[in-house]
């Protein structure tokens, strides 16, 4: 589905990828951590194709094309969904909108026709139980005065209705207690299967006691330096990032 | 418009009502007093006349709206001007409102009218509103009776009409809100296509103890018809005026919105937005008079100028020394969507109280490249995603209008605005 091979990018003229290598298959979870600055937030950014934010050299095929020669908006409707660790506020383009012109897009690609308002009003209204956001909510701006965790509940919620092919999902559990966890977990749970994937980024172990990962990477100076399966993820946990480093240099 | 102007207030001093004489050559006088304002004229620094400096002719009074025309309805009562005249065709109104065509007045209601208006006003200071004066043939009386709340609106139309030659149009409101009263009044101006009226427009919102008053003035006027003119508000004790103004463009518009409180308590809203393209120009001059202690101003306007136009905002905020404990806040955000387009922004605060909170700030920008890219990362195409984040940017002033069938109505008209393509509107309303 998604092979990246010997990725280096760089942002605003630094770079932060030193040859990343990753391939991921249908239906596979991989966890990607790492300490702060080991360029985590970097490849989800040169994946979605955020401005600054560029490829120097390697290659990264999704779904057999070349991603990185895509729009951003083309990304996202071959099925590339990036949660992000900081949701962006829009004030005045409202929630429900931003919602529907986004199904829509992806329904467009497909030759599908767009979807009447009461029927998509209805599937927005059972993804925000499921995420455990008010409905209330989508009739406000996008993200407009939202809380850390209601921003990752509606990120949550968005990818509910895309229904994506791979999610990468961006730190999407920082900064959220035990129950906010506990439901954007399950969200994700609820989406697994045999042809979606998924790349879970993130800095604590704890996630991955809710969302059980096939593949642990430990990515270190802009490339992965160490990869194995969950107990790596515990390994991690119990002694820290700088023994993976050490153990490199 | 010289020779024309000086018959065309010839022939007003001779029409209108016999006790008005005063205030026509009153207004007169102090027009013909007044320099013609040029670009060394501070107050009209940025904009210019020219769009005025043509011939005028006398407006044709048999003019009508067009066939395939339809007014926009946006409150159960309406009133319907058409080239400054009244039509009883197009209005219908039972409003508990007091609705007086100065024409008409009877002894009493003109001397009421003698007694208020003009009162808001400082005509040295805006020669437009002298020339409104001079020009006033006729005037609409707007009276909100003490201890009345009015719940449906009363909406106003001025409309212009396609003519052969420009002519001008002189539009007077005067409104009266009475103690404890609550109300809501709209006005829409509105031309034909092909219009080259100059509406020479004053509205005086006079607000009496604990009045409540909503006050939507959306000018609509496009091309070659142009307008300035104002809205003078007089605020007394613990009255409050919320007030939401919108013009899109045409070849010049000057309006000056100017409030002035005259008792402790009282509270504005003021909110705008304006959306000159093409070559247009729009031009908002706001002053707010804070006069006497305890009274608040909330003043935000928003701005999207496009292609070539200019737009100018200039917020002037005066708090007197005695003015104390006032708070007034005032922003003003501007989106140029392209390179030759301008924008003359400048808040201009004179505090002379030592107890105020005062803050502004105004801003000059291009659409948010974050948000850009977040919409695109869902898939919205990024043309689509622009004209989402422009209309966004003013929808949030819009969203804060109470009345739910005037946001309805120009949601769409504004989404108009961004682009004549209904794919990329079609998630804007």
């Amino acid at each position: 589905m998604l092979s990246i091979k010997d990725l280096h990018a760089s942002v605003d003229g630094k770079t932060i990828l030193n040859g990343l290598s990753l391939t991921v298959n249908p239906g596979e979870v991989h966890a990607i951590m790492g300490p702060n600055g080991s360029g985590k937030s970097t490849l989800g950014h040169v994946l979605a194709g955020r401005p600054g934010y560029e490829a120097i050299s390697g290659s990264v095929e999704f779904l057999g094309q070349n991603l990185l020669e895509l729009e951003t908006e083309e990304r996202a409707h071959l099925g590339l969904f990036l949660a992000f660790q900081y949701p962006v506020e829009i004030p005045g383009v409202s929630n429900m909108e931003f919602l529907k012109a986004s199904v829509d897009a992806a329904r467009k690609e497909r030759g599908e026709p767009a979807l009447d308002a009461v029927t998509f009003m209805k599937m927005a209204r059972e993804a925000s139980k499921i995420v455990d956001l008010d409905p209330a909510f989508l009739k406000r701006g996008v993200n407009e005065g939202f809380s850390g965790g209601e921003k990752k509940r509606n990120e949550l919620m968005q990818m509910m209705l895309l229904e994506p092919k791979l999610a990468i999902m961006d730190e999407t559990d920082s900064g959220l207690d035990i129950d906010a966890l506990q439901v954007v977990a399950n969200g994700v749970n609820s989406m697994r299967n045999k042809d979606r994937s998924f790349i879970l980024v993130t800095h604590y172990q704890r996630l991955l006691n809710f969302i059980e990962p096939d593949f642990v990477h430990v990515l270190s100076g802009g490339k992965i330096v160490r990869s194995g399966d969950k107990s790596l993820a515990l390994e991690l946990e119990e002694r820290g990032y700088a023994w993976v480093a050490d153990e490199v240099a | 418009m010289g020779e024309f102007l000086q018959h065309s207030l010839d022939t007003a001093a001779k029409q209108a009502p016999a006790w008005l004489s005063d205030v026509l050559s009153n207004g007169r006088r102090r027009w013909e007093a007044s320099r013609w304002p040029d670009r060394k004229t501070e107050q009209w620094k940025y904009t210019s006349l020219q769009a005025l400096q043509q011939e005028y002719h006398a407006a044709d009074t048999s003019a009508q709206l067009p066939d395939d025309m339809t007014l926009p309805q946006l409150a159960g009562n309406r009133l319907v001007f058409v080239d400054g005249n009244y039509s009883a065709e197009l209005s219908h109104c039972d409003s508990h409102i007091d609705v007086v065509r100065f024409q008409d007045a009877s002894a009493e209601q003109a001397e009421r009218i003698r007694e208020h208006l003009g009162t808001a006003l400082n005509g040295e200071q805006h020669i437009f509103a002298a020339l409104n004066d001079a020009a006033l043939q006729d005037g609409l009386l707007l009276d909100i009776p003490a201890d009345t709340i009015i719940d449906e609106p009363l909406q106003l139309v001025w409309f212009s009409s396609q003519c052969s030659a420009a002519f001008n149009i002189n539009q007077r409101t005067l409104v009266l809100a009475g103690k404890h009263s609550r109300a809501e009044i709209i006005e829409q101006f509105i031309s034909a296509d092909g219009s080259q009226a100059f509406t020479n427009g004053i509205t005086e919102l006079i607000l009496a103890d604990n009045a409540a008053l909503a006050y939507l003035r959306l000018h609509e006027e496009r091309r070659q018809a142009t307008h300035i003119g104002g809205v003078h508000a007089l605020l007394a004790r613990d009255s409050r005026l919320d007030a939401f103004h919108m013009a899109l463009g045409s070849d010049l518009k000057r309006l000056d919105l100017v409030v002035q409180y005259v008792g402790p308590g009282a509270h504005c809203d003021l909110n705008g937005i304006y959306l000159p393209r093409g070559k247009e120009h729009i031009d908002y001059h706001t002053c707010i008079e804070h006069a006497v202690a305890h009274c608040s101003t909330d003043e935000a306007f928003r701005g999207i100028i496009s292609d070539e136009a200019t737009a100018v905002f200039n917020g002037r905020i005066h708090i007197h020394e005695n003015a104390q404990k006032t708070r007034a806040e005032l922003s003003n955000k501007n989106l140029l969507t392209s390179d030759q387009a301008t924008v003359n922004s400048k808040p201009e605060l004179e505090i002379y109280a030592d107890d105020v909170q005062c803050a502004h700030g105004a801003t000059v920008a291009q659409l948010d490249e974050t948000s850009l890219h977040y919409l695109r990362t869902r898939g919205v195409p990024k043309d689509e995603a622009e004209v989402m984040l422009s209309f966004g940017f003013i929808n949030e002033l819009v969203d804060n209008i109470g009345n739910e069938s005037v946001r309805n109505y120009l949601r769409p008209l504004l989404a108009q605005q961004f682009s004549a393509d209904p794919d990329l509107t079609r998630h804007l309303v």
